[in-house]
């Protein structure tokens, strides 16, 4: 009989995932850990501030520019982001019926990545200031319009040459397909101007400081709509563990949910991508420790992988922040780097006890 | 959004009017003929064994009765009312599906693969009430899966494992169910296990149809169709269904068929 998921990575608990008790205290510890990490990561950075500073400037006691204008907007654009691609991860894992399905797999990222350097290089929208404090500077509005548009896309693209939603590999291919073609156009369009290759190409790389907070207030708005949507699909992603054709013994009316799952998961994606760019492995990571932590069933997991991916991206962008200071890396660079190496422990793991 | 609640408008009284009835069905995958005018009554409380060689369309059979595919000619009746005219979730309610090799999940424990049974009567929304519970733990019982509730499904031997995704299937207190090859991946003893099970329920007005390979476990059910080339050979009991003349003339294979305790026996070879 088949397995639905990647036998390497296994839970290695034997029975359930205990009762309520454990339940609830995945979610405290998931929002404790948030919280300390939004005072943490508010708190350090060239000028660090003391964690009681921290606290009253966020219950709004004290006034300090740094947090306000720099360190809270980032904080807040790490939480929104995490939370988004933790979802998502989680929820294209349940659609795709592979634990390693990555929120971009239908070539969402590509798209955004494609769009922005599109905008950039056809409006020279980058004032020189940017290409040379990238860090600094927002990306123009310009661009975060093209890179959702791009991310949109790629993904209708992918849907329409698979001929919709029923046929899931078909999908993962043209999605695959579709990801290579615009990476391939990008890459020209980086080569034919070089000066702004590197603000776009740090922006590819994943970077929260571009966000702001007009970026978090527009990232914010859009959540508000999209993100309950996928809360509410908990019962037909647990059906899915048992097959397409069962799902739909069971009454469920997939066509339409499949669609909507990738069409709520592609906003989401494409908003946060738009902003940020290209986040690697948070939307593995998150959703696969909350599976060993919570089990499978998405009525949990579904929240849990966006608390954990808001803690991943808090924590990662903490460290890209303060590595290698004054300088700071791209946080998908960092997240990549600590991303690849959990995954091969983990196969490593399952190798071993296989 | 709840899904409407089961046993409701019976539909008018006719021939058939409580059973699920294939009626002239065809239907081809592409250019493809695979069933051709089949006509087929699964009747409450009765074990239909279908039976056939490789790719005959007893799967795709199985699928046109579910709901799951729709014939392109003839229909599909529950209960006298069309089954494209009933809503997927009440479908659901009254004909449960289990696939041969629909995978399983790692990840959940046993109850709540079981409670996923009930999703036709929850909808997409609905938290689970108390006649929810109450079904999920009776098909528990009557699969003889309480005792693990709390495992994973991956420390289950093979038989535990097709006995939960039965309990599952049962769970939604179907008024038939739909089994593609239950026994196909079961030792000899987990087939007779299994098979008994089967026997049990339909004892208790659940019709059952089962897709099988094995003439040998078809001679168990009430009733053997019998499919080749898209067409309804012969259905009756399987003493008149098992012949000696039907199985070689299908099979092109030296057959024998023996009658043991007025059951007949089919042995390959002279």
């Amino acid at each position: 009989m088949q397995k639905t998921s990647y036998p390497g990575l296994a839970p290695p608990i034997a029975r359930g995932y205990g009762g309520i008790g454990r339940r609830v205290l995945v979610f405290l510890g998931l929002l404790v850990l948030l919280a300390l990490g939004l005072v943490l990561g508010v708190g350090q950075g060239a000028v660090p501030i003391a964690p009681g500073e921290v606290v009253r400037a966020l219950l709004g006691l004290s006034e300090n520019p740094i947090i306000t204008e720099l360190r809270l907007p980032r904080a807040l654009a790490a939480v929104l982001v995490g939370a988004v691609l933790g979802i998502s991860g989680a929820a294209f894992q349940g659609l795709f019926r592979n634990p390693l399905a990555d929120p971009y797999l239908m070539g969402s990222a590509a798209g955004a990545a494609f769009g922005v350097t599109l905008a950039v290089s056809l409006t020279g929208g980058l004032s020189s200031a940017f290409a040379q404090h990238a860090v600094f500077t927002h990306l123009p509005a310009s661009a975060t319009l093209f890179g959702f548009l791009g991310a949109l896309g790629a993904v209708a693209l992918a849907l329409l040459l698979s001929g919709g939603a029923s046929r899931t590999g078909d999908l993962i291919l043209a999605g695959v397909i579709v990801g290579s073609v615009l990476v391939s156009l990008t890459s020209y369009l980086m080569l034919q101007d070089a000066d702004r290759v590197r603000a776009v190409f740090a922006y590819t790389l994943g970077n929260l400081a571009f966000v702001g907070w007009n970026g978090v207030g527009s990232l914010a708005l859009f959540l508000l709509f999209t993100f309950p949507l996928l809360l509410l699909l908990g019962r037909t992603l647990n059906a899915l563990y048992l097959g397409e054709e069962t799902a739909r013994s069971l009454g469920l009316p997939l066509e339409g949910l499949k669609l909507l799952i990738i069409v709520v998961v592609t906003l989401l994606i494409a908003a946060a991508v738009a902003q940020a760019g290209i986040i690697g492995f948070v939307g593995l990571m998150a959703p696969h420790i909350l599976r060993r932590l919570l089990g499978g069933d998405y009525h949990y997991l579904l929240p849990a992988s966006a608390l954990g991916g808001a803690v991943l991206l808090l924590l990662a962008d903490l460290l890209a922040r303060t590595l290698v200071a004054p300088a700071e890396l791209p946080v998908g660079i960092l997240t990549t780097l600590l991303g690849g190496p959990f995954f091969l422990y983990l196969l490593w793991r399952g190798r071993r006890v296989a | 959004m709840r899904a409407p609640r089961a046993e409701r408008g019976a539909g008018p009284k006719q021939l058939g009017a409580s059973s699920l009835v294939a009626d002239g069905v065809s239907f081809a995958y592409r250019n493809r003929t695979v069933l051709q005018g089949v006509r087929l009554e699964l009747c409450p409380g009765e074990w239909l064994a279908l039976l056939g060689p490789n790719g005959v369309g007893k799967s795709t059979l199985l699928r046109l009765m579910g709901g799951l595919l729709r014939p392109a000619a003839g229909e599909v009746r529950l209960g006298g009312e069309r089954l494209e005219r009933i809503s997927s979730w009440r479908r659901g309610q009254q004909i449960a599906f289990l696939p041969q090799s629909g995978g399983y999940p790692e990840d959940l424990t046993v109850e709540e693969v079981v409670a996923l049974g009930r999703t036709p009567h929850l909808g997409l929304l609905g938290r689970a009430g108390q006649a929810d519970r109450e079904a999920v733990e009776w098909a528990m019982q009557e699969t003889q899966v309480s005792a693990f509730r709390h495992r994973l499904l991956p420390t289950l031997s093979g038989g535990e494992r097709q006995r939960v995704l039965l309990a599952r299937a049962l769970a939604a207190r179907p008024k038939f169910l739909l089994l593609d090859e239950p026994t196909n991946h079961l030792d000899l003893h987990h087939q007779a296990e299994f098979l008994a099970l089967l026997a049990g329920l339909r004892a208790q007005g659940l019709g059952v149809l089962t897709v099988l390979h094995d003439p040998n476990l078809a001679r168990l059910a009430d009733r053997v169709a019998f499919l080749a080339e898209g067409r309804l050979l012969a259905l009756g009991q399987p003493g008149e269904v098992l012949t000696e003349a039907l199985l070689q003339g299908v099979y092109g294979h030296q057959v024998r068929v023996r009658q043991l305790e007025g059951q007949p026996v089919v042995l390959l070879g002279g």
